[in-house]
């Protein structure tokens, strides 16, 4: 059994880079501030918000519903639909289909999902070169790390950071950090694997259940390319991103683009209702934990997620922190609610890398109540004999005490007694951490119960 | 479907059936037409240069001496509009991947957005998909009276119902992901420009 | 009218000039304040760490100790935010159901139950660097959110503020950006939550404000605890003394 993935510490090594980390605070609270100016300009964002939610709880709560009916509308049109009920059947059938074909090439545009899946390393151990050819999934792959966002996988890096690495695996000039420059270095290097690749894989942001049909957005036109130059599409999807209408997408693509990035839409926003004459498109729903998830009464609502990473680029912690400390497929706060749904020991302490302080669940353009999830699996970790049993011992100590107002009384006499007692510093496993970068409390001469007690009648101290 | 298929198929849906919360209902989708910018021509310019792209207004008497001053140094014109002739229509393609030659790719889009800026394209206008993501830049005509005030009432154009592909195209490509700097271009095309011109009288909705 | 008033642990132990303060404040008010002298804690700390099980006992006394009571009033969102919307570790009782429904942090109090605006006993002509806890802002709707940005902007701790003849606010960057205490988060992710309370400082100062403010004396001891670390002597003070009447 792995331990669990340790995000405090990962945090603390974040820090010490000082330049890396005031980089991405700036950049993502500026990301945050975009959103903000993008939301002011629509009157109706509140109301969009809403609607959003309830098109999602309504879908989600008619799910079989509306997996059928896109099953019927896509087969209709020409698109085989299989269904994938883990990880390990989902990059099964990917392999199989690309086995079919013949074709040990596949370029692909980003997706979670298969992230999640770890499809890479599955097709890269038989034989199959894969080519990332988001900007930030390329990036991330050629540096051998996962994403660190999931809207911009590499924004963790600098220019320099980039321009090192395309000089090593471009041969590209390695002094220049210009972002244009790098950005053609991507295209130079990309654009052959597009016109060559016989197959071509995408993710989608929606699956629109009425006409049986895939919406892809993206900035760069990667998703475009990599569906409509290969005879052989593949679409991949959780079974949770179905909405019921065209006319529902109106809704989500108003919000998606504003909430991650503050622009009003993506630049290139793309429907896929069938496959181009002489070609193959395919579409796997994979459930991975969705519709068990789906079941789960406190946080079923994590699923109306549209991935737009809002919730991330609000977060302090994550600001702080960096992607990568959660070790996780999704990380800040929407993935502080989803990873312990899929393992619930090795991400038992994201719950407690939170303040709570809500700002996530404000900006979240599907109303998910993040934070109040995440107090929830903190109950949840407590339930499961996830806490840690020195901290658990702690508290305990700290209920008997706090129980018992002689025994509170006693220990607040003296400050290190109290200190040893109260929870809210230096205790269990991190003695004198709240001492590291800031002074302690002094304690009071006296405390406010025995100021009372010398100070004011006895009439109005009412024993209780 | 394979057994195997059909058993996967049958597991996920049970296992969602099982596990759906009570039936919540599907709410009314207003479609904001309160907020209707008075003038979609003004909107529709200031949305698509927030996203880097260009609109002529002006009328352009002389579509050819236009493209050839624009883009000088284009050698391979495609024109997938039968007004135009260009060096090369897509049907000439004999391979999608030619469309990697193209300097610039001329269009007709049947629908623009106010709200977003964006133009709508579909296999049919495109012939090639890949030309309006191979080509160097793109010249896109929009008749502005095709012009719509927000995406509610983009997506009541028939072709998200009927067409095999269709995008809402914003601008020229571009990316983000590093520094959060967006540049342009990213895979696709480097410029896109929009000139407004009236559709010819042929039908316009085409489905 | 007659208040229990409810004075946090942390507050009793090392701040009892906070509890002091709120006692003389409500009381020239005319308010008739009763101290329940059995009183220890509201049983965030535990509740807040996952430690639910080990919350009940002290919530339980707690509702014991206040739950008879028409109004409680606490110098302190957190416990207000906690007592209000998650007070559920312990076993229900009309005494539970009553507190919940009857406490009030102070500024709610003072804003919404009595109403009152001016506070001529006292002056403060120096110029303050607010601090409106998350609690405060997103669990008790204190003041208004930077997310929501059709919202109309208000906040009741800075409208009782201004009754103080003299009182200048200075204005800050991510003005409700989380400080980082976050109960035991301060402890378990020490490193964050030290670099958010110096950031969340950086941003004040460059304000030039004469001292912090605050309604949430757990964030000011956070945010001072850090000040004296980077050797800043800014001071910091809890509303209720700004109202009372404290001097510089």
């Amino acid at each position: 059994m792995s331990s669990p993935v340790d995000q405090a510490k990962n945090a603390e090594a974040f820090l010490a880079d000082t330049a890396h980390e005031a980089r991405l605070d700036k950049l993502l609270w500026a990301m945050r501030m975009r959103r903000d100016a993008a939301a002011r300009l629509v009157p109706e964002w509140e109301e969009l918000r809403t609607l959003a939610s309830e098109i999602k709880e309504h879908t989600l709560s008619n799910l079989a519903q509306y997996l059928i009916q896109f099953e019927a509308r896509a087969t209709a049109n020409g698109i085989i639909v299989h269904w994938a009920r883990d990880a390990h059947e989902h990059n099964q059938i990917v392999y199989d289909l690309l086995a079919e074909q013949g074709t040990d090439i596949l370029v692909k545009s980003k997706s979670m999902l298969t992230e999640e899946c770890e499809l890479r390393p599955f097709l890269e151990r038989r034989g199959i070169r894969v080519t990332e050819t988001d900007l930030g999934e390329r990036i991330q792959q050629l540096d051998d790390q996962p994403p660190g966002h999931i809207v911009g996988p590499a924004i963790h890096k600098t220019n320099k950071d980039v321009a090192v690495l395309f000089s090593q695996k471009y041969g590209s000039d390695a002094n220049n950090e210009d972002t244009a420059y790098l950005a053609g270095v991507m295209r130079e290097n990309t654009r052959p694997d597009f016109l060559h690749a016989p197959a071509g894989m995408t993710g989608a942001n929606f699956v629109v259940a009425e006409t049986g049909a895939i919406v892809v957005a993206t900035n760069e036109g990667n998703a475009d390319l990599s569906a409509n130059t290969p005879q052989l599409h593949i679409c991949s999807v959780g079974i949770e991103k179905i909405i019921p209408t065209t006319e529902s997408l109106g809704v989500f693509i108003r919000l998606l683009a504003r909430s991650a990035t503050g622009d009003a839409i993506t630049q290139y926003t793309s429907m896929f209702r069938g496959p181009r004459k002489g070609a193959a498109m395919h579409v796997i729903l994979v459930d991975n934990g969705r519709s068990a998830r789906l079941g789960m009464q406190r946080f079923w609502h994590s699923l109306k997620c549209i991935r737009c990473a809002a919730c991330m680029n609000t977060c302090p912690v994550y600001r702080r922190s960096g992607g990568l400390s959660y070790g996780a497929t999704y990380m800040g706060p929407i993935g502080i609610i989803m990873m312990p749904t899929f393992e619930l020991r090795k991400y038992s302490e994201l719950p407690f890398a939170s303040t709570l302080n809500g700002s996530c669940s404000n900006v979240c353009p599907v109303k998910i109540d993040i934070h109040e999830q995440i107090y929830g699996w903190r109950e949840v970790m407590e339930e499961n004999d996830q806490i840690q049993v020195v901290k658990k011992e702690a508290m305990r100590i700290a209920d008997e005490v706090l129980s018992h107002p002689t025994l509170y009384q006693i220990a607040t006499a003296t400050l290190s007694t109290a200190l040893e007692v109260l929870p809210h510093f230096a205790i269990y496993n991190r003695l004198n951490a709240w001492g590291k970068h800031r002074d302690v409390p002094e304690a009071a001469t006296k405390t406010f119960h025995e100021w009372y007690r010398n100070n004011r009648p006895r009439t109005n101290e009412v024993d209780r | 479907m394979s057994s195997s298929q059909a058993l996967s198929r049958n597991t996920i849906l049970d296992s969602v059936r099982a596990n759906q919360p009570a039936a919540r209902s599907m709410p009314i989708i207003p479609h904001f037409h309160t907020n209707k910018p008075a003038d979609l021509v003004a909107t529709f310019s200031q949305s698509i240069a927030r996203m880097a792209g260009v609109v002529v207004t002006e009328h352009v008497p002389d579509f050819d001496s236009f493209l050839r001053t624009k883009f000088s140094d284009a050698k391979v014109i495609c024109s997938a509009i039968p007004e135009y002739a260009g060096t090369i229509k897509p049907a000439s393609l004999n391979h999608w991947s030619e469309a990697s030659t193209i300097d610039v790719c001329v269009l007709r889009s049947p629908m623009g957005v106010a709200e977003t800026g964006s133009i709508l394209l579909s296999d049919l206008e495109l012939q090639v998909n890949t030309i309006a993501f191979l080509a160097h830049d793109l010249v896109v005509l929009l008749d502005p009276k095709q012009i719509v005030g927000n995406i509610h009432d983009a997506y009541e154009h028939p072709y998200f119902k009927l067409r095999s592909y269709s995008v809402l195209m914003t601008g020229p490509s571009g990316s983000g992901d590093i520094g959060g700097i967006v540049v342009h271009p990213a895979q696709a095309a480097k410029t896109l420009t929009v000139l407004l011109s009236p559709a010819p009288d042929a039908v316009q909705r085409a489905g | 009218m007659q208040v229990a008033l409810m004075i946090p642990c942390y507050i009793d132990m090392f701040y009892p000039r906070v509890g002091i303060a709120t006692l003389g404040l409500l009381e020239r008010l005319g308010v008739e304040v009763v101290y329940p002298k059995k009183q220890t804690c509201c049983g965030q700390p535990m509740a807040n760490s996952g430690c639910y099980e080990e919350a009940r006992a002290t919530e339980e006394h707690c509702a014991r100790v206040f739950g008879s009571f028409d109004c409680v009033v606490t110098p302190s969102g957190s416990c207000t935010h906690h007592i209000r919307n998650k007070f559920t570790a312990g076993a229900d009782s009309p005494e539970k159901q009553n507190l919940v429904r009857n406490t009030y942090d102070l500024v709610e109090f003072l804003h919404d139950v009595l109403k009152v605006r001016e506070f001529p006993w006292a002056t403060f002509e120096h110029k303050v660097a607010l601090h409106t806890s998350c609690s405060a802002i997103r669990g008790l709707n204190m003041a208004s959110m930077s997310e929501r940005v059709h919202d109309p902007v208000f906040s009741k701790p800075k409208a009782l503020l201004c009754g103080v003849p003299g009182i200048e606010f200075g204005e800050f960057e991510r003005v409700d950006e989380c400080c980082g205490f976050g109960g035991t988060f301060a402890v378990t992710e020490e490193a964050v939550s030290a670099k958010m309370g110096y950031d969340k400082l950086a941003f004040m100062q460059k304000a030039s404000p004469d001292c912090i403010v605050s309604s949430d004396m757990s964030c000011l001891m956070h945010l001072q605890g850090c000040a004296r670390r980077q050797k800043q002597d800014v001071p910091f003070f809890h509303l209720a003394e700004i109202l009372n009447g404290v001097s510089l």
